[in-house]
């Protein structure tokens, strides 16, 4: 996965409550069973206006924002649908950044596995300007002002140095077998190779 | 933990790229029912373009890794969160994921059920485990008792309205109170299958005698079912434990409910007036402040999905339909939640109230809950639908969806416009 460290981009804005992902990428758009090809279908219901001519009016899809690596969005961001094909969209699109009020707790996880940073910070104060990101030092700049914003400590450094979670848990192999040990023998019915 | 044909190839074959193996495929289950073809008949082919492919690979994928699948035909087929509870796969006590939102859906029997991402799905069957922070903690009780006519969708409705699409997020939800105790199974399933539209990481409800009985013989049933039982009456909540959070709502105080916009917290009940306040919204579902939700002409009434498609919901549907029609121009279909559901609707004979009454009468799978390409409704639908999801497009470009209990959609279905159920009480 590519760390990620600093990032400067000009940040659109999007700002509406409860962008689901369904509008990121609708069902019709996951189109192979694979995790690419996403890109041409991210946000196509606002992004097309019919058959894949763009809309003037969105905002990725006007000059200033061409070039757009972070969204500013308002409350729950990607809530609905579990589809990880939402932030591979996002991030196939160019997207490193989401900036939201608040995210929706399945797309949260899915941007720290796949290197896109969800930042929850004030987007009202970023949206439309240039900003730069410094996740190491977890602060943001924009016209000058310095931001400090909190961000998981596990999901930071997954982020930071690129960390791969399966990786890190089979570390954890032995306690893992241990643990599980203890637990087929306190529920084993838990275990369907064995009892149920 | 359980996979579907819409990602489960691609954590598969991700996991077989990385030379990973999964940990244990006996605690794996497979089902289609995203975008198979639910009508009666059907084969792998969909009718959404190229999703064959999903199935097919599917197939093969679990096949290889030893995950035991309930295929297109099987027997046991149908939507995940309504099969997992018929099989006894989740019991009071587990840990369940799959990556489907809806996955808390499976909360309502005592478990920890949370819907996850492709890569924690991988994560899931490479180790056994997932990295999580733990969430925080919200007790949501409802007291009182459930006037007649009233459901656990509008229960969930009544509650993601007065605190917002993202009231639960960042907690752990546990229904609690006289009301949810009274809620029969199948309900409790209904009410926890909402907690992800409240943005909740899951709801749970502790497992009582109504879980057990429930339980009690199925296919995946402990064996040693009295030592199970003994651990799973202890499976609650201390008293005096507490919460994060808390929520209290008078059970008495709540009517049928219907959305009037493009969130489920766009909610109103049924004989309310459409709110002030959303343009955006009001603007795409096509409906002015301050008019009369009820009367609404409607054009589809659809019956189906995880919320809301198992026996007691067609039970409940067809006992208003029973001797009606749908209105003339109404498309109506009902897709039962499993090929159980199927089987044991059409042992009491509810096809034959259905589709007398106008309605399809489908195969199980998620059907149009969602629009996948290929089969949708007709362009600029007003559409009533016992689904969770009333989002801008979610069953098809333009598509205006209304979510409310199965009830309202049948007497609305024969109205022809949307109505309170209690008309036909």
């Amino acid at each position: 996965m590519t760390p990620f460290k600093t990032l400067t981009s000009i940040v659109a804005p999007l700002l509406r409550d409860n962008i689901d992902t369904d509008t990121i990428i609708p069902s019709r758009e996951m189109r192979s069973t694979g995790r690419t090809g996403l890109s041409d279908g991210l946000f196509a219901p606002w992004r097309y206006l019919g058959e894949r001519v763009p809309d003037p009016a969105f905002v990725l899809n006007q000059p200033a924002f061409a070039s757009a690596q972070v969204i500013a969005a308002g409350a729950n961001f990607g809530c609905g649908s579990s589809r990880e094909h939402a932030v591979w969209a996002l991030a196939e699109y160019g997207i490193r950044a989401v900036i939201a009020e608040s995210f929706a707790p399945i797309f949260y996880g899915n941007c720290i596995r796949n290197g896109l940073l969800p930042l929850v910070i004030d987007p009202a104060l970023v949206a439309g300007r240039t900003a730069h990101i410094d996740l190491p030092a977890q602060t943001l700049t924009c016209d000058g002002a310095v931001h400090a914003f909190d961000i998981d400590a596990e999901a930071k450094a997954m982020l930071v140095e690129g960390l791969d979670a399966i990786d890190l848990t089979l570390k954890q192999r032995d306690a893992i077998a241990a643990f599980q040990a203890r637990d087929r023998v306190a529920r084993p019915w838990v275990y369907l190779d064995s009892v149920r | 933990m359980f996979l579907h044909e819409r990602t489960g190839a691609a954590a598969l074959k991700s996991l077989g790229q990385h030379n990973r193996a999964v940990a244990d495929p006996a605690r794996v289950f497979a089902v289609m029912d995203h975008i198979v073809d639910t009508r009666p008949g059907r084969s792998d082919a969909t009718l959404m373009p190229g999703g064959q492919a999903f199935i097919t690979e599917t197939r093969a994928a679990c096949r290889d890794a030893g995950i035991t699948l309930f295929d297109v035909n099987d027997a046991e087929q149908g939507i995940i969160h309504v099969i997992s509870p018929e099989l006894a796969i989740v019991l009071p006590g587990l840990t369940l994921v799959a990556p489907d939102s809806h996955s808390c859906t499976q909360g309502a029997m005592g478990a920890v059920a949370w819907g996850i991402g492709s890569s924690e799905a991988e994560h899931a069957m490479a180790t056994g485990t997932l990295r999580m922070a733990q969430p925080k903690t919200m007790r949501v009780t409802f007291t009182g008792t459930l006037a007649p006519g009233v459901t656990a969708k509008d229960m969930a409705l009544t509650l993601i309205a007065r605190h917002g699409a993202g009231g639960g997020a960042g907690h752990a939800i546990e229904f609690a109170g006289d009301a949810v105790a009274a809620l029969d199974v199948e309900q409790r399933m209904t009410l926890c299958n909402m907690a992800t539209e409240f943005s909740a990481m899951t709801g749970i409800i502790a497992p009582d005698q109504k879980t057990f009985d429930y339980l009690q013989g199925r296919r995946y049933a402990p064996a040693d079912w009295d030592a199970a039982v003994a651990h799973w009456r202890t499976l609650v909540t201390d008293a005096g434990a507490v919460f994060d959070r808390e929520i209290t709502i008078d059970a008495s105080e709540i009517a049928p409910m219907v959305s009037w916009g493009t969130s489920p917290a766009h909610s109103v009940t049924v004989g309310a007036a459409v709110p002030d306040g959303d343009a955006r919204a009001l603007d795409y579902i096509r409906l002015a402040p301050g008019a009369a939700l009820a009367g609404t002409r409607i054009d589809t009434a659809f019956i189906g999905s995880c919320t809301n498609a198992r026996l007691g919901d067609l039970q409940r549907a067809a006992a208003i339909l029973k001797g009606r029609h749908v209105a003339a121009g109404v498309h109506a279909l009902v897709v039962p939640g499993s090929s159980a559901v199927r089987r044991a609707a059409e042992a009491e004979g509810l096809d034959r109230i259905f589709i007398d009454a106008g309605f399809e009468w489908r195969m199980s799978g998620c059907s149009l809950c969602f629009y996948a390409g290929g089969e949708g409704f007709a362009p600029g639908s007003r559409v009533i639908s016992s689904t969770n999801r009333n989002f801008e497009g979610r069953q098809g470009p333009g598509i205006r969806t209304h979510i409310a209990s199965p009830e309202t959609v049948a007497a609305s279905a024969i109205m022809g416009a949307i109505t309170d159920p209690r008309a036909f009480a």
